[in-house]
């Protein structure tokens, strides 16, 4: 593998890397100021966020699962999950509400600096059950803030019918703006919804060409590991604003560099150009152990290509785009939308489409065990998947935040003995060609 | 030829509370579903699954069809094929109902509904159109949204294409006086399953909670008019019994809305000194107590109201402002109860994420409460029964209340 640019084992930072840095920065200093400032405050979730609607009314979106996972990687959920579980929540139960919950009672937000309370809980309940307990529980917590509950009918027929558009426009409508409006005291203003939508198609459009590189040889980005950086600005704040529109156009111009130079993506081990496997993941990522787990791959030379992880905030490559022509429609399209909405039906064939168009050699399922919504019928998904595609898949089990369940030699020799499978397989198909071409 | 079931006594005298609750249990536990098989062979009709916590059974009667609600294998079915389908860390119930339907033993439904009760029972959906796609499969996404025009508007356009596509699979499509009919039969079967719930607040020495569970859990799989029937027995033939009330604590056992405890582990609680005058086992065919018919409004819309008005507050529901805590202390205090076990299945997300809530709840109320986590296939009920005993004590001996 190549190590260029790396010197005394630090990873060079990219310009995106850099502007990323500091726009999701400066979105924790307002975040932190919100107090002070009277800006006001809403938290929701990823899948079906509504970042354009909230920015029309100028008010901070807070995403507590982005606040979990941020704590992970600082090495800090471990903590707060424990305080959770001992204020009597299970160790069975999603560790993402533990940690957050676990952050609450510390005070303590994932820069270490509390995070202001909400004005409002939105909950949209996009895919997961557990969003819907866990704004109960920062309910209780939050007497004082107002609910607003926008319920996404799940695509379990693998269709949008226009009853489920009409019920989540109805509730857009009449549930949502009005409650935006009573805490902001502002009317909405369309125009300005409008103005943010087009802005969101734009970095939309970079980011789809972004994922997209990763069906180059080699490929230019890792669709799972890279990807999750490359998703933090569209899935949560940055949606709609200008530097939303700057970071993509940077990243893409980055990316599209490193293509034409045939360089791969930069991973913790360095610049990863040789690419002797390809892979396509389903499944979030194990936050506790995120650097260690990519640099089992980068070590083996392993790619990710593309993933489903970075679909949960929308699924773009399928054509979506937040459309300024009917703002309505289109918010209630890209919740319905949502990788976490698709049923395990679709979710499987997605998955066999990414193997196919990415042309990819295998595909692994990292099953969380806190994650219901993406972990119950994984194990269907790999089987139907090797049927369906013809190459094999692999199964990782760990969890989003709670350190407890990474087993790092476990996982590394599964991993090793996966990959020494996929090669031997490739080896054996390069000698039956051998055999039959003269 | 199945073998078919008897619901009724063979005997001119009046049978025992005891007897009764044994006929129910070997229809209730049956994991061949014997009597849904001897149902269909007698009627040439179909037969629909749902998973708990709901199925809109009115739909299913009133497209001819029997509603069959599949509560998993509990501990009488052994998993073999099932664990390849679900992680470890996966509750029991999926795995041990994919076990029956790898095994043949569901091949008696001719389609599954699927409540929209959690993640994982929604992906179970998904699993059964991918393992069984000659098979009708549909997924009930009631609603959160609770307004008339908005909610409750969805829920009745979804109950309605409902209706249709079980009617295309019965060849009767059910229309509104169809269905009035059919909510009549399961009004009146509702009534009396709140007799039997009077009964228990006012003598639970009288209905013990191993015979209720039994007699409740019979209702999943037979029609709802043979299922009245033993219900008007069983009641009669409890208030006639001789039984001798014990110094038993009186409790709520919450928390086993779907996943099911075994039976031993509610008889385990008995034992140890508690009796349970109130629930929510059971709650695929209890999850709406009250009456459905509503005076001067259609069927397909007074059933979708049903769900929004009348459905038990249960974790499977968003009820903000701790709407839920409020309504089980009311509920305490409604049926005398001293104190409350909170029993959950094991990584159950809906049941363990309430817990603490209804805790706190319950504290602030001074109710006293006790918790532990169950396996529909449990089989160490010791610590369980010491557990139970304690609790029981501790009410008995050292509350206000004792």
């Amino acid at each position: 593998m190549s190590t260029r640019d790396t010197e005394g084992g630090h990873v060079p930072k990219e310009p995106s890397m850099i502007k990323q840095k500091e726009l999701l920065s400066a979105y924790y200093d307002r975040l932190v100021a919100a107090p002070q400032t009277g800006q006001k405050v809403v938290y929701t979730f990823v899948p079906g966020n509504l970042t354009e609607l909230l920015l029309a009314f100028d008010v901070l979106p807070v995403l507590p699962e982005i606040n979990a996972l941020q704590s992970a990687m600082r090495g800090r959920s471990g903590d707060f999950i424990a305080e959770a579980e001992r204020a009597g929540h299970s160790e069975d139960v999603c560790s993402y509400v533990k940690c957050d919950l676990g952050m609450l009672r510390a005070k303590s937000g994932p820069t270490g600096k509390p995070l202001p309370p909400p004005d409002l809980l939105l909950l949209s309940y996009t895919g997961c059950f557990t969003f819907m307990k866990w704004f109960e529980l920062l309910k209780q917590e939050f007497p004082k803030a107002e609910v607003a509950m926008l319920h996404v009918p799940y695509q379990a027929d693998g269709v949008v019918t226009p009853e489920m558009r009409q019920y989540v426009l109805a509730q857009l409508r009449e549930e949502v703006v009005p409650k935006l409006e009573r805490i902001t005291g502002k009317k909405l203003d369309e125009d300005r919804l409008r103005e943010l939508m087009e802005k969101s198609a734009l970095a939309e459009d970079d980011f789809v060409a972004v994922l997209e590189a990763g069906k180059k040889k080699p490929s230019p980005i890792d669709g799972y590991f890279g990807a999750v950086f490359y998703i933090a600005p569209l899935f949560s704040a940055f949606r709609g604003t200008d530097d939303g529109v700057a970071y993509y156009r940077l990243l893409r111009e980055e990316v599209e560099q490193r293509a034409a130079e045939g360089r791969g993506p930069i991973t913790p081990l360095g610049q990863l150009d040789d690419q002797r496997i390809r892979l396509v993941v389903e499944g979030p990522p194990c936050w506790t152990s995120f650097r260690e787990l990519w640099s089992m791959f980068a070590a083996e030379k392993a790619v990710v290509v593309a993933s489903t992880y970075c679909k949960v905030g929308g699924l773009y490559d399928t054509g979506f785009r937040h459309d300024p022509r009917r703002p309505f429609d289109s918010l209630a399209d890209y919740c319905l939308g949502c990788y976490t909405n698709l049923s395990l039906p679709s979710r499987t064939d997605l998955v066999a489409r990414y193997v196919r168009e990415y042309q990819a050699d295998g595909f692994l399922v990292h099953s969380v065990k806190s994650c219901n919504s993406f972990s119950a019928g994984q194990l269907l998904m790999l089987r139907s998947l090797e049927k369906k595609t013809g190459v094999p898949g692999g199964f990782l089990e760990s969890d989003l935040v709670d350190p407890r369940y990474f087993s790092g030699a476990n996982v590394k020799n599964r991993l090793e003995s996966y990959f020494q499978m996929l090669l031997a397989r490739r080896g054996a198909a390069a000698e039956r060609a051998a055999e039959v071409t003269p | 030829m199945a073998t078919p079931v008897s619901t009724q006594s063979t005997s001119s005298a009046p049978r025992r509370p005891e007897e009764i609750a044994k006929a129910c249990e070997a229809i209730a536990f049956d994991v061949s579903f014997a009597p849904v098989r001897a149902w269909k062979e007698r009627t040439g009709r179909k037969a629909i699954g749902f998973l708990p916590i709901y199925g809109p059974r009115e739909i299913v009667t009133a497209a001819g069809m029997l509603p069959v609600a599949v509560m998993g294998g509990g501990d009488r079915v052994e998993i073999v094929r099932g664990d390849a389908y679900f992680q470890s860390y996966l509750c029991q119930l999926p795995r041990s109902t994919i076990e029956l339907a790898l095994g043949g033993q569901l091949d008696v439904l001719d389609g599954m509904l699927f409540p929209a009760t959690c993640d994982v029972l929604r992906n179970l959906s998904g699993m059964w159109r991918m393992s069984f796609p000659d098979k009708l499969v549909r997924y009930l996404d009631f609603p959160h949204d609770h307004r008339p025009l908005v909610g409750m508007r969805f829920w009745e356009n979804d109950l309605r294409a409902l209706a249709h596509d079980l009617g295309a699979l019965s060849g009767i499509v059910p229309d509104e006086t169809a269905l009035a009919r059919s909510i009549a039969l399961y009004d009146e079967n509702r009534a009396l399953l709140a007799s039997l719930d009077a009964l228990r607040v006012e003598a639970p020495h009288r209905a013990p909670i191993a015979e209720v569970y039994a007699l409740v859990r019979a209702g999943a799989v037979l029609p709802v008019e043979e299922h009245s029937v033993l219900v008007r027995e069983y009641i009669a033939a409890a208030k006639a019994a001789d039984r001798a009330p014990r110094d038993h604590a009186r409790v709520l056992v919450v928390g086993a809305f779907c996943e099911q405890p075994p039976i031993g582990l509610l008889v385990t609680l008995e034992r140890a000194g508690c009796y349970v005058v109130g629930d929510d086992l059971c709650l695929a065919t209890r999850l709406v107590g009250e009456q459905v018919a509503t005076e001067g409004v259609p069927p397909f819309a007074s059933l979708a109201r049903a769900w929004v008005e009348k459905a038990r507050p249960t974790a499977s529901r968003y009820l903000p402002n701790e709407e839920k805590g409020r309504w089980l202390v009311d509920r305490c205090r409604a049926l005398r109860a001293d104190g409350v076990v909170l029993a959950a299945p094991s990584f159950c997300d809906p049941a363990l994420l309430e817990q603490p809530m209804l805790q706190t709840a319950l504290d602030r109320a001074g109710i006293p409460h006790t918790c532990f986590k169950y396996a529909e296939n449990t089989a160490q009920l010791q610590p369980i029964y010491e557990q139970a005993g304690t609790f029981s004590d501790s009410i008995r001996l050292f509350t206000e209340a004792a």
